[in-house]
């Protein structure tokens, strides 16, 4: 039998990232825009109650992204986040101030506008954390044995921080897309002349990336720019374009669920273009899935649970999601 | 520079996983309190159980946020400062933790959404559901994360090959033999610091003539729970002792203080315990209790330190006296467990204003416990990360530098300073309005005016557009 357990892990390690990045990516995002929003505190109260309901939910991918790199990749995660200490503990510590927020926001009275710093400020910071942790990773990382031996800075570049301020604009898009979907009236309208241009700037960063990793990375320039290889992934920047235009279409025909839909793909699309670059690397540029995996027994133990289990979660996020289908109206939504 | 980094990363380990522990704590037992107040609202229609979980589960909100966001930070820590533990121990511990995650964190966090914001929204018979798995996951997340750590104070089920260690009988890694005895330990006291929360706050409001109805449902509950657990608690931190033991012998000498082997060994009850003299200054014991204790015969043979090489003893006088400072506490309840029952006998538990104010006093006995029987398992299993397997010197992360851990030491230290300063304060701000439409329950808009969203609720002034309870069209 030629099954791989290993590249069965990696891709529910891969899946439980991506999830991440979507579901918090989108609720991030709204946090990014919070000081932004022209109906002031009363447009900011209706932000935050679309994605109360959710948010923690959305957040608990990441705790599964960490999770499952410990249980199937344990060199990986013994190896990265040493490396990764700085924007690790930055992302923290965003997410602490931006999780809380949620809570305390609600409850305060003349120090509302403290938790409404601490929501943007810590969406912002996490988000350009998780850029520059992306950033560093598709750059690579120092090993010698199995120990990062790289310097505590080792992640900071000038690519890593432009990543950085990608995945700002990137989360930032998605968030005005899910308040498309989510909201009415002028705060609707609002991100609707937003979702444009931000899509813009994500276009012109995604393009960026992908001129500059093949032109300092000769793997990635050989996995990219070698025939046939060529041709067989030239869909995916071609796609990539058609699904911006399509977008582009939407917000101007104001459809209310495609662009956040489109949004998405985007995000897919961009996420399968980086796998395509770094594959099979779980630590670039020198330690592949397959060396880095924990024995078959840890596997087996593990993937016999999640594939009942994941199933099971997808279902009841999916059935949350559904009793909190619909617009958010301006002064309803937290009733406790 | 001479900032040693394991120092400061056990430093920063045992202040975040100190500072986390008391939301767990709080929230396995309080969210098991609200399921069961939902179940009573549900079955019996009375309005005093409504207002009481929707009280209750206000606190929760932000109990349980401030848990989640602290329980985030533990998952990466493994790796960022410990990572040769997480290389050597991850095979393991991965799968273990892994599993917490997708059983327990999902349940938790996605039903929570529905048990904060969806009363209205769904049926109460699925809102009382997710009461439950909400309570249902903490349960199962208490169960995994008391396994990995059962693990890691008694392997079990494992093999090392390149020095690294390796699964072999996975029924044996989770039901390790420290495991069932320190997982119920653990479950007893968060149902037992949330019950003395609930005691508290509840006598706190009966003192001051306010929420009576409620007072008096949420009082009778918790103590009724105080009194089976006080003492069935006391019970069960005996066998986990004995399971030590059998297990772990240099922990429970350095609990007992005991440095010496012998049969017929004495209760020490006071001691200064000197690691470098091999000796208590101080003692005071009562003789051949200790022996009785744990081996249940008068002249049964206790093992002392002095049998184990010093570099592989723990400290022995955090570990002493956090255990004395445990079991006090624990006999602290055991008293109040008995009194209330007393009372309550002679019909006086409601009006015997001593009582209540001691109720108020240890509303927060049951963290201080939970904190000091953490410092005794976890001091007491030192000096090894995984006992008798890896030393936690050799557990750390070769890359990371004193300065570093220091930063995020520090980092953390304000940042938890802040959330937690902002935390209490909301929460005994909700504490004092009480359970909301208490007063005048046939107003719902007449306990709004303290609410944050009270002006945008009455200038809507109509109930939302939102489907009532047909979730299943």
């Amino acid at each position: 039998m030629d099954f791989d357990l290993t590249l069965t892990f990696a891709g529910i390690a891969a899946l439980a990232v991506f999830m991440y990045v979507l579901m918090d990516g989108f609720d991030l995002g709204v946090g990014i825009l919070f000081p932004f929003a022209p109906g002031g505190d009363g447009d900011r109260d209706t932000m935050m109650n679309t994605v109360a309901p959710i948010w923690d939910g959305n957040e608990t991918w990441l705790i599964l992204g960490a999770a499952a790199l410990f249980a199937g990749f344990p060199l990986a995660y013994s190896v990265l986040l040493p490396a990764l200490y700085l924007p690790v503990l930055l992302m923290l510590i965003a997410l602490i101030f931006r999780g809380v927020a949620f809570e305390f926001r609600f409850k305060a009275d003349s120090s509302k506008y403290l938790w409404t710093t601490s929501f943007f400020v810590g969406s912002v910071a996490a988000t350009f954390s998780q850029g520059i942790i992306l950033g560093a990773f598709i750059q690579g990382f120092e090993v010698t044995g199995r120990d990062f031996t790289g310097s505590i800075w080792g992640w900071l570049s000038p690519f890593a921080l432009m990543v950085g301020v990608a995945m700002v604009f990137g989360y930032a898009l998605l968030g005005s897309c899910w308040l498309i979907w989510k909201t009415t009236g002028p705060l609707q309208d609002w991100c609707y002349r937003l979702a444009p241009k931000l899509l813009l700037a994500v276009l012109l960063f995604v393009g960026i990336v992908s001129l500059w990793t093949p032109l300092t990375n000769l793997d990635v320039r050989a996995r990219w720019f070698t025939w046939p290889n060529i041709l067989y992934l030239s869909p995916v920047p071609i796609i990539t374009l058609a699904v911006a235009g399509l977008q582009y279409r939407a917000v101007r025909l104001r459809r209310e669920g495609t662009p956040f839909v489109l949004a998405m793909l985007l995000f897919l699309l961009a996420y399968g273009g980086l796998a395509i670059s770094l594959w099979p690397y779980i630590i670039p540029p020198s330690i592949t899935i397959w060396e880095a995996a924990s024995p078959p027994e840890s596997q087996i133990f593990l993937l016999v649970g999640l594939v009942i289990l994941i199933p099971t979660i997808l279902a009841y996020t999916a059935f949350t999601y559904w009793v909190f289908r619909g617009k958010v109206r301006p002064g309803e939504g937290y009733h406790h | 520079m001479d900032l040693d980094p394991v120092v400061l990363a056990r430093l920063q380990f045992a202040f975040t996983i100190s500072f986390h522990i008391l939301f767990p704590a709080f929230t396995i037992g309080l969210a098991a309190w609200i399921a069961v107040l939902e179940g009573r609202w549900l079955f019996s229609g009375k309005d005093v159980y409504h207002t009481l979980s929707e009280f209750w589960t206000k606190v929760f909100a932000v109990s349980f946020g401030m848990g989640v966001v602290s329980g985030i930070v533990m998952s990466y820590q493994f790796g960022t400062n410990w990572s040769r533990f997480s290389d050597i121990g991850g095979n393991i511990l991965g799968p273990l933790i892994n599993y917490e995650v997708v059983t327990a964190f999902f349940l938790e966090a996605t039903f929570l959404g529905i048990l904060l914001f969806g009363r209205d929204r769904v049926p109460r018979w699925v809102h009382f559901l997710a009461a439950c798995m909400v309570a249902f996951g903490t349960l199962l997340s208490a169960f995994w994360i008391l396994s990995a750590n059962s693990f890691m104070q008694t392997p079990a089920g494992y093999e090392v090959r390149d020095g690294r260690l390796f699964p072999t009988d996975w029924w044996q890694i989770v039901f390790n033999p420290s495991f069932p005895y320190r997982y119920f330990h653990m479950v007893m006291a968060c149902f037992l610091t949330t019950s003395f929360v609930v005691a508290g706050i509840s006598a706190w409001h009966l003192l001051k003539g306010r929420f009576q109805d409620h007072a008096r449902i949420a009082l009778s509950m918790a103590l009724g729970l105080i009194a089976v657990l006080a003492p069935a608690q006391i019970l069960v931190g005996d066998m986990t002792g004995l399971n030590t033991l059998e297990h772990q012998p240099a922990k429970l000498a350095a609990i007992e203080g005991h440095w010496e082997t012998h049969r017929g060994a004495p209760l020490i009850l006071f001691a200064w315990p000197d690691q470098e003299a091999e000796m208590n200054h101080f003692e005071i014991s009562v003789p051949k209790l200790g022996s009785l204790i744990l081996t249940h015969e008068w002249d049964g043979l206790i093992r002392g330190l002095k049998e184990i090489p010093p570099q592989d003893r723990p400290p022995v006088w955090p570990v002493f006296w956090s255990f004395r400072a445990m079991v006090g506490l624990g006999l602290v309840m055991l008293g109040v467990a008995a009194v209330s029952l007393w009372l309550r006998v002679r019909r006086r538990l409601y009006d015997t204003r001593w009582f209540l104010r001691l109720l108020v006093l240890t509303t927060p006995i049951g963290f201080l416990a939970v904190l000091f029987g953490w410092f005794t398992t976890e001091i007491g299993r030192q000096p090894w990360t995984v006992y008798g397997l890896l030393r936690t010197e050799q557990s750390i992360s070769p890359a990371i530098t004193g300065g570093g851990v220091l930063a995020s030491l520090i980092t953390f230290f304000i940042t938890y300073a802040i959330i937690f300063t902002a935390g209490t304060y909301y929460i005994v701000r909700l504490f004092q309005r009480g359970p909301q439409g208490a007063v005048k329950p046939a107003d719902p808009a007449a306990g709004r005016p303290k609410r944050p969203l009270s002006k945008a609720d009455e200038e809507l002034g109509r109930p939302p557009p939102r489907p009532q309870s047909r979730p299943a069209e």
